[in-house]
């Protein structure tokens, strides 16, 4: 396989569920502390798509986070949640909305519940990130958040191919 | 138990890791089941399990060849489910690749720190 430890793997375990593992060569205290405070996260949580604008961070179970980010062409990309479980240096629960959603979209059926956890190993960290969402429908829109053409145009080329199988 | 392929079987059968890699495999051109094993490291009846999920949606092509099977990705249907996760990923990839760099720098400050 060409993916090194280094490169962040997505599967799909269930129709609902988006799971992202990524290896750190660095402590697990590290690692969670890049995660969690707020100088640290506007230093990477950007992606190398644009500048962090907003990361506050209450990291408290009941607290709210919220992160912001604005791309080189103006556009505001915007999320925020609540802390749902914290457990140092193990685990983070957090929700999450996206502030962008279309009209006829409701918070409920967008929210997802993310799942943080870091676990060590010879001095290396493995960040495990499990986004699950309320339906597949969401999970499938999150996933194509990435995608330049868009998932409709790819579903649909699919579609086509697969009804031509028959 | 037959039942017609759908959409959200092609993204999730493409998800899976293993068959990733198979699909690579097949990327630089038709081959037997027998390769795969080899360049996998699977067990024959996993990679023949994985290529049965990968035909059923479409993302593979199987023709005989005398007595061998080659199969071969499908390269228009399977581009776009690729790209799908792929550019996800990719997003992921970049963020944690500027964590890095973070780690790094507070690694140096911890360092610096204990030297005062």
């Amino acid at each position: 396989m060409t993916v090194s430890s280094h490169t962040a793997t997505v599967t799909l375990p269930t129709d609902e569920q988006i799971l992202i593992v990524r290896e750190f060569d660095a402590r697990k205290r590290l690692v969670w502390k890049a995660f969690t405070t707020p100088e640290l996260v506007r230093r990477w949580w950007h992606a190398k798509r644009g500048e962090v604008t907003v990361c506050d961070i209450d990291l408290r179970v009941g607290g709210a986070w919220r992160y912001a980010m604005v791309t080189p062409d103006g556009v505001e990309v915007a999320f925020h949640g609540e802390y749902l479980e914290v457990v140092p240096e193990e685990r983070v629960v957090t929700s999450e909305i996206y502030e962008g959603l279309p009209e006829g979209v409701s918070d409920a059926d967008a929210a997802t519940v993310n799942t943080a956890t870091f676990t060590e190993a010879d001095g290396r960290t493995t960040l495990t990130l499990l986004i699950e969402a309320a339906n597949k429908v969401s999970r499938d829109a999150i996933v194509a958040s990435g995608m330049e053409d868009g998932l409709q145009d790819a579903l649909d080329l699919l579609e086509a191919t697969a009804g031509s199988l028959d | 138990m037959a039942r017609a392929a759908t959409t959200a079987d092609a993204f999730n059968a493409v998800a899976e890791p293993r068959r990733r890699q198979i699909l690579d495999l097949l990327a630089s051109g038709e081959r037997p089941v027998n390769d795969l094993v080899l360049l996998t490291g699977l067990a024959q009846p996993q990679v023949s399990k994985h290529l049965r999920v990968l035909r059923e949606v479409g993302a593979v092509d199987v023709r005989d060849e005398g007595r061998r099977r080659l199969y071969s990705v499908n390269g228009p249907a399977l581009r776009p489910i690729h790209d799908w996760v792929k550019a996800y990923e990719q997003t992921w990839s970049e963020r944690f690749d500027a964590l890095d760099e973070v780690l790094v720098q507070l690694e140096q400050e911890e360092e610096d720190d204990d030297r005062e």
